[in-house]
């Protein structure tokens, strides 16, 4: 046996492993990083869901930003406004308050309501379909496509498709997180205050004919909610009616008032509230005729006649 | 042999992974999203060209005037395995930003038989320092280029329907790796080595 063979091996592998423990352990005292203790607290506060829906690569990610580079600590919405009080609390900053937000989808026009261009045979995505042909299968290019983007990437299981292809959201589950508003390649969901009995379920920028061309409950522009409101909590952004909901006292009138039915009750409607607004609108009405008859009857007297 | 010649040879016509079949694992593994291939490709750059230099010097520096070559199997490894633990601990304090980026992937990749295989290969084709290290960045690079193809072929896999179940994930992504295996046998006999 070659014993001078035997030592030089194992004395060189002991030599190089002892040099590489030394070396590890040095640099794991040298090279040592703190990390700071209010990522740790901040994560145990977030959900740990890991939507994403704040920007940041998951919930330990955001809780380094906000530590590391003073990113704002309410952004987490699955959280909710008690969580950024207690990560204000942590990180010795005050938080404001913020409204709870829900995602909508803006479009009613399901499969029966809103005709196809074509038949779309490709991937059973929404986002292939929009790729495939820019606009999508549906021959509204607002419209939603209704393949269900938004429904697989929801973490919190708050959205299902409805049986017309236009998905639902769960009011209760929703966290207002956004991943589906990111999802959705056509723009149809939307992130909104949820306080509303009533909501607009319609996303066209078309004109009336156009969208009467192709869809059966897609907003026409007429204005007719506009007037219908008694509380002026209506007006118009483009050709799509938007609700001031600090306005609005529930009474449901523009419900009745949309034709095709682009606007949709989400919650109980207050009767009391819709006997009012029909009393001022009624008044308004009577007060618009006497006016006009006031205008009339002006315009009958014959003029006086000057010299 | 010039260098570019080496390069294209380790890239495309021996690629390491659809011809020497070193690697697998992280391209089958880290090859779902195109963003963590990204970073897996840089970190395997990386540990691959650092562990070839040290290696090449270990070896021909110690093991050979010691008459020691055949303990070049087990020294590699530790020598690999603490080189990346000791420069993930040294990325960490002095560039955060890099580690971040990858952070994660040194650690899955440190005794990889890719990262091993190519420090083998760098001792036993008579290259000097320069080639040796040319040959460590070819073939990171062909490792690179396989798995981002692999990764966009794979996201695309993700949204097909038609896919039968039972063929879905793993089974579909193997085959379509044979099939990539496949095209690359293409350049086979381009490069004489």
């Amino acid at each position: 046996m070659d014993f001078v063979a035997l030592v030089t091996a194992g004395g060189v592998l002991a030599g190089v492993g002892a040099a590489a423990a030394a070396l590890l352990a040095v640099a794991s005292r040298v090279f040592a990083v703190q990390v700071d203790e209010r990522i740790t607290a901040i994560a145990a506060v977030l959900p740990g869901a890991n939507c994403g829906g704040c920007g940041f690569p998951g919930c330990s990610g955001y809780a380094a930003a906000i530590v590391n580079k003073g990113v704002d600590p309410s952004l987490c919405a699955p959280a909710g406004a008690d969580a950024a009080k207690k990560i204000g609390a942590i990180m010795g900053v005050e938080v404001p308050d913020r409204e709870k937000v829900i995602a909508r989808v803006r479009c009613g026009g399901g499969h029966d309501k809103c005709k196809p261009r074509f038949e779309y045979r490709g991937l059973k995505t929404c986002r292939g379909a929009v790729m495939l042909n820019e606009g999508g299968a549906k021959s509204c290019p607002y419209g939603c496509e209704g393949l269900g983007d938004c429904v697989d990437v929801c973490v919190f299981d708050a959205i299902r498709m409805g049986e017309d292809g236009i998905p639902v959201v769960d009011m209760e589950k929703c966290t207002g997180c956004g991943k589906c508003v990111t999802a959705c390649p056509k723009d149809v969901i939307e992130l909104q205050a949820c306080k509303g009995p009533v909501a607009i379920n319609c996303n066209s920028q078309w004109k009336g004919k156009e969208v009467k061309n192709v869809c059966e409950v897609g907003c026409i522009t007429c204005l007719a909610c506009v007037k219908a409101c008694p509380w002026e909590a209506i007006t118009m952004k483009g050709n799509i009616p938007v609700i001031d909901y600090d306005k609005c006292h529930a009474c449901g009138l523009c419900v009745d008032s949309c034709k095709p039915g682009s606007i949709v009750i989400l919650r109980a409607i207050d009767e009391a509230a819709k006997e009012e607004g029909q009393k001022i609108i009624a008044d308004r009405k009577a007060a618009a005729a006497a006016a006009k008859a006031a205008a009339a009857a002006a315009a009958a007297k014959p003029a006086p006649v000057q010299e | 042999m010039g260098l570019l010649t080496l390069i294209i040879w380790t890239v495309f016509v021996n690629n390491v992974i659809l011809s020497q079949f070193l690697g697998i694992c992280p391209f089958m593994g880290v090859s779902k999203k195109l963003d963590s291939a990204i970073g897996m490709s840089a970190a395997v750059l990386f540990v691959i060209v650092l562990a070839t230099v040290i290696t090449y010097l270990l070896q021909f520096g110690v093991l050979v005037p010691l008459k020691l070559e055949y303990l070049q199997t087990i020294m590699f490894i530790l020598v690999i395995a603490a080189l990346v633990q000791f420069v993930e601990m040294v990325i960490r304090k002095v560039s955060p930003a890099l580690f971040e980026a990858l952070g994660i992937f040194l650690p899955l990749i440190t005794t990889n038989c890719a990262v091993l295989g190519t420090a083998i290969m760098a001792t036993q084709k008579d290259f000097n320092l320069l080639q040796a290290v040319v040959f460590a960045v070819g073939i990171s690079l062909g490792f690179a280029l396989v798995l981002l193809l692999f990764a966009a072929i794979r996201e695309r896999l993700d949204l097909e329907t038609s896919t039968p179940r039972y063929m879905k994930g793993m089974p579909i992504a193997l085959v379509t790796a044979s099939i990539l295996s496949l095209a690359f046998l293409g350049f086979s006999g381009m490069v004489k080595m």
